[in-house]
């Protein structure tokens, strides 16, 4: 029986309904806290942003109220812990820009040959499993790689360049590069694959290779795919912070060549981080200025690859 | 230019030619892919054969120590499963629950707008930059200082776009008449996601769950730079057990306990001169390997299962 006919015979009725009532009405409740509940935890990742934003201007804003940004940008000196205190910033983008550049030089045209080969090349079965294998080599925590890149890659180079000292930043950023692969490899792949297939059937009907129709149709249809997994993985190398700490050396040293020893952004956060700076001292200033420092470059090659991504996108 | 017509040889030649290239590049692509499968055979064999003789009980039930035979992993390994289980117990609600509300309540405004694209571009901070955020807010901010909860919640926070993006695409595989069946039988929305949507996307939220620990166990920098301490010879307080001083740890001491993980320990051991330490380095280094690669496996091993398993 319905309860609106109930209501009409009977006003003694009247707590059923208000029952069902309210019943909805808790419901409504409960699903409007709920949804609210829902919307605060999609916005912690927005408050992740902002925490990160504030706490690296907040403490560069007091780092450069006593280093002014000229000196931070044109001193040729770091030694932010010595009596004679300079801060050159320059110093520490070197290594992260010469040991960035060595992995990049690697990572790029072998994850990118990979790609290709996975994509139109191999077999599905050689596909099912050299993906899965690629992503165990990404998933090698960086200490582990800093080890290899110490203990081993290092004395290999040492047989080949007999001057090469312990630390440098070519074994570094070798097995940087090396780690990187597999990220370049899969998105790249993922971007190739994409590309339909009745481009690549035009290209063979032309008689076109394989090889040809991959370096003519298909990477450029994908170039957009190919940028973004470039981008992640400059992000990757200039972030990368284990492997520089433990096989790159921690003195700061300006240079362009990739033979020698020095510290990049991270790894001298790191050095700090291990010491024990007093919280409000310069030194302890200096690691969010380098952030702030890091994330700039980030974002500058983001927005540069963004660019790019606009410039060679192909509609089909 | 004038163009002549091609004999039959010089057509025959220009084809072989264009198989040949073929043919090599195919060997370039199986060469570089074997460089990557060579370098983790290598690495695994080089760490199997320095660090054997250090794979005793001993070894993972003695503390740090400052001679490299006795030196153990007790406090690295307990350290690193305390701070999972506070960076699962944080990220895992937090994800699923951003998850569900970007896939199923979100209207399509610039509020979602600029959620997603701050996931996205959460996903490329350095990890480093994380550590720094913690070191800011969490260890004196907030005042949680270098323990386990700091590490725990940083942890958290680099592995939630990862957990948030798992989520949604296993949401986004669930075809549209699941939730037309539950609400066209009068459910809720919520109950639709709590009775439908995240039971039957659980397979593809535990990938990116067990994903995204994978990461945050072998994380050393962020934790690095929170301060943790790298000579720890104590575990954090058991709950309710008796102290040193005489007074009873609460349930939660531990979390607020200082702790070292096996990533610090290892650097720690790799950055010393002594060659010694460098057989230890070389096995703890083997087991953090195999904890990672297992939680890695076991993911790529669901996420096929599922691939394979599912018919809507």
């Amino acid at each position: 029986m319905n309860s609106q006919v109930m209501t009409a015979k009977n006003t003694n009725d009247l707590p059923v309904v208000s029952d069902r009532l309210a019943h909805n009405a808790m419901r409504n409740v409960s699903e409007r806290v709920i949804e609210g509940l829902l919307f605060a935890a999609a916005a912690v990742s927005v408050l992740t942003t902002i925490g990160i934003v504030y706490v690296l201007v907040s403490e560069s804003i007091q780092f450069f109220a006593n280093v002014p940004l000229v000196d931070f940008l044109t001193d040729t000196q770091w030694t932010p812990l010595f009596d004679d205190a300079h801060f050159g910033i320059m110093v520490l983008v070197s290594g992260t820009l010469v040991s960035s550049a060595v992995a990049l030089l690697l990572a790029i045209p072998m994850g990118t040959v990979i790609a290709i080969y996975l994509s139109e090349f191999a077999d599905s079965r050689v596909r099912e499993i050299a993906k899965p294998v690629l992503e165990l080599l990404g998933g090698i925590p960086t200490i582990v790689f800093g080890y290899f890149a110490l203990l081993m890659v290092t004395p290999l180079l040492q047989k080949i360049f007999p001057e090469l000292p312990g630390f440098s930043l070519l074994s570094a950023g070798l097995v940087m590069g090396i780690m990187i692969v597999p990220y370049i490899a899969s998105l790249s792949e993922d971007a190739m694959r994409a590309v339909p297939m009745s481009l690549r059937e035009g290209a063979y009907a032309m008689g076109a290779t394989r090889l040809h129709t991959a370096l003519t149709v298909v990477v450029p249809a994908a170039f957009s795919g190919l940028a973004a997994s470039y981008i992640l993985a400059i992000s990757r190398a200039v972030g990368e912070t284990m492997i520089l700490a433990v096989a790159a050396g921690m003195q700061p040293n300006l240079t362009w060549n990739p033979m020698e020893p020095a510290a990049t952004i991270t790894s001298y956060i790191v050095q700090v981080a291990l010491g024990d700076l007093p919280h409000g001292s310069i030194g302890y200033q200096t690691i969010f200025a380098a952030g702030l420092t890091l994330i700039l470059i980030t974002l500058v090659f983001n927005i540069l690859g963004q660019w790019l991504r606009r410039k060679f996108r192909e509609n089909y | 230019m004038q163009q002549t017509a091609l004999t039959t040889e010089q057509i025959r030649a220009l084809i072989a030619r264009g198989k040949l290239k073929d043919t090599l590049f195919k060997a370039l692509g199986v060469i570089f892919l074997a460089i990557g499968l060579a370098v983790i055979l290598l690495l695994v064999i080089d760490m199997v054969q320095k660090g054997s003789e250090r794979f005793t009980a001993d070894f993972f039930l003695n503390f740090a120590s400052r001679r490299a035979s006795q030196a153990g992993i007790l406090s690295a390994w307990v350290g690193s499963l305390l701070v999972m289980l506070v960076t699962a117990v944080a990220a895992v609600p937090i994800g699923v629950a951003a998850g569900l509300y970007l896939e199923e309540y979100a209207k399509r405004n610039w509020i979602t707008e600029i959620i997603e694209i701050n996931i996205t571009n959460l996903a490329a901070v350095p990890s480093i930059v994380y550590g720094l955020l913690a070191l800011g807010i969490f260890v004196y901010q907030f005042g949680f200082g270098q323990s386990i909860l700091s590490a725990g919640l940083t942890l958290a926070l680099l592995i939630l776009p990862i957990v948030i993006v798992s989520t949604r695409e296993a949401i986004r595989a669930i075809p549209a008449m699941i939730r037309e069946a539950s609400m066209g039988c009068g459910a809720t929305r919520w109950q639709t996601c709590r009775y439908h949507i995240v039971p039957y996307a659980m397979p593809g939220i535990l990938t990116g769950v067990i994903i995204g620990l994978a990461r945050a166990i072998g994380e050393t920098a962020p934790i690095i730079t929170i301060g943790a301490l790298t000579f720890i010879a104590f575990l954090p307080p058991v709950p309710f057990a008796a102290q040193t001083d005489g007074t009873t740890a609460g349930l939660f001491d531990w979390v607020v306990s200082p702790f070292t993980v096996m990533p610090i320990q290892i650097f720690n051991w790799t950055s010393r001169p002594d060659p010694a330490f460098e057989i230890n380095a070389a096995a703890a280094g083997f087991v953090l390997m195999v904890m990672v690669l297992s939680m890695n496996g076991i993911a790529i091993w669901l996420r096929y299962k599922m691939r394979k398993n599912i018919k809507w």
